[in-house]
């Protein structure tokens, strides 16, 4: 046990695993912002049937969710790896693309991922709403967008929560892909500490023990807003 | 896109994707029974058995699934008991058998939760009118529960064997060369990344498609004409 005390205080990699974490976090929440943020109009669009861009919608998430997210990381890595170089080369950026770039990358590989079961999550909150309301909206004869923002959307997203607290947990298990490509959050810096410490059954039970704090404490979050949302609406 | 890289890559992939059927058919063979069992005992009348399950699905529900195969693989070959223990060795010693155990020990906690709902929705009286027949525990269980419980808890299912296809990629991260760990080669080997890809991606997708298609025969076998069709 002292052991441990000395390698997590005194060799400081407690801080670095509590850094490695909010890096995880942070990638988690852009990610899952960014990919909802696109989900959500490509959603609507998918819902309205707007030909062609409907089918390509399907054909994205299809692809998507058909694959490991292992190798849309890949793909995405490998396949930017030249041509940032070469951006950030000609504009004398060299050193801060190197800092940033897995990061960026990172997170749109996150948020790609994340973005095609958002559009079903979206998809199917949107169609499940009650048609009844949207008859009533219509028979006060308010204007589509009025009908969409202050019913159908509002209603949809109080669906749409349980499928978005999914989508979330999973976004943050999938960030720890990312450590396969170098980027130092909770799982890469618990491998280097493994690496040069050669105890890597303590690291990787920490790192698994910080991975379920963070999916307890979201899904903790998520039952309290749910239960926030569901006021009124009775035993739904 | 060019035709030397794809006949190039195929024959790699095509070794690739014995490694993820192996690891996936292991996945369902092994992670079916293990998910039914601690699906049953999740709502035994056993505290500490419950309990146990309980935690078991919580954790490897709620960590990543890269985490527990390293926990597994580079983790406990630490423990020296398990490295002098010739079965234990054979388990997590070699890359292939550490994957192999993760996804099944994964896959089993996802199964447990559908299958413990699934226990839970059976209507009471099929159970109390066996047990009025004066059937044993056992025999209600193999009569009676499991085979309801396995046409309630089929659709679901079906998601998590797409699942277990998907996450067997994982094991490239600890050296076995499924289709992922061949595509992330061939991707650093010959730069076509996009073409690498896209005929991975097709590989992915059609094991996918060919497994969602059996499952869904395997529905309509199972169903019984008037049993909630849903």
């Amino acid at each position: 046990m002292q052991d441990f005390w000395v390698l997590m205080v005194e060799h400081g990699w407690a801080l670095a695993l509590l850094r490695g974490s909010a890096v995880t976090i942070a990638i988690g929440l852009l990610g899952m912002l960014l990919g909802f943020a696109v989900a959500t109009p490509l959603a609507i669009l998918r819902w309205q049937k707007v030909p062609v861009v409907s089918q390509m919608v399907d054909a994205y998430s299809i692809l998507i969710r058909g694959i490991p997210g292992l190798l849309v990381i890949y793909l995405l890595f490998y396949g930017s790896l030249g041509w940032v170089r070469t951006v950030a080369g000609t504009f004398g950026y060299e050193q801060a693309a190197e800092n940033a770039y897995p990061m960026i990358v990172g997170v749109i590989a996150i948020a790609s991922i994340s973005c095609a079961y958002s559009i079903e999550v979206i998809r199917g909150a949107l169609q499940a709403v009650p048609v009844g309301m949207l008859e009533a909206a219509r028979s006060l004869a308010l204007p589509p967008m009025v009908t969409f923002f202050r019913i159908t959307f509002p209603l949809a997203l109080r669906l749409a929560l349980g499928g978005i607290n999914n989508v979330w947990q999973m976004t943050i298990k999938d960030t720890s892909l990312i450590s396969v490509v170098g980027l130092q959050e909770l799982m890469r810096t618990a491998a280097i500490a493994a690496g040069i410490t050669r105890s890597p059954l303590f690291f990787y039970c920490i790192a698994a023990a910080l991975f379920f704090a963070m999916t307890l404490a979201s899904q903790t979050a998520f039952s309290r807003i749910e239960r926030g949302l569901n006021r009124g609406f009775g035993g739904m | 896109m060019d035709l030397g890289i794809i006949t190039y890559a195929f024959p790699f992939l095509l070794e690739g994707v014995k490694i993820t059927l192996l690891i996936a058919v292991f996945g369902i063979v092994l992670g079916l029974p293990l998910g039914v069992l601690v699906g049953l005992a999740r709502g035994s009348k056993n505290r500490v058995l419950r309990g146990f399950c309980d935690a078991y699905c919580a954790i490897f529900r709620g960590t990543p699934m890269l985490v527990q195969i390293f926990v597994i693989y580079y983790g406990l070959a630490q423990v020296s008991f398990i490295r002098h223990n010739p079965v234990l060795w054979w388990m997590i010693g070699d890359g292939l058998h550490a994957a192999i155990l993760a996804v099944v020990l994964n896959s089993g906690a996802y199964t447990a939760e559908t299958f413990r709902s699934a226990f839970n929705s059976l209507p009471k009286g099929l159970i109390e009118a066996a047990e009025a027949c004066g059937m044993k525990p056992w025999h209600i269980f193999l009569r009676i529960k499991f085979p309801l419980a396995l046409r309630q808890a089929l659709p679901a299912y079906s998601s998590e064997v797409a699942i277990i296809v998907k996450e067997s990629s994982l094991a490239s991260a600890i050296t076995v060369l499924e289709i992922t760990g061949y595509a992330k080669r061939l991707m650093s080997e010959t730069f076509a990344v996009m073409d690498i890809f896209v005929i991975t991606a097709a590989f992915y997708l059609v094991i996918s498609v060919i497994a969602l298609m059996a499952m869904k025969l395997l529905e309509r076998r199972l169903a019984i004409p008037g049993l909630n069709q849903s």
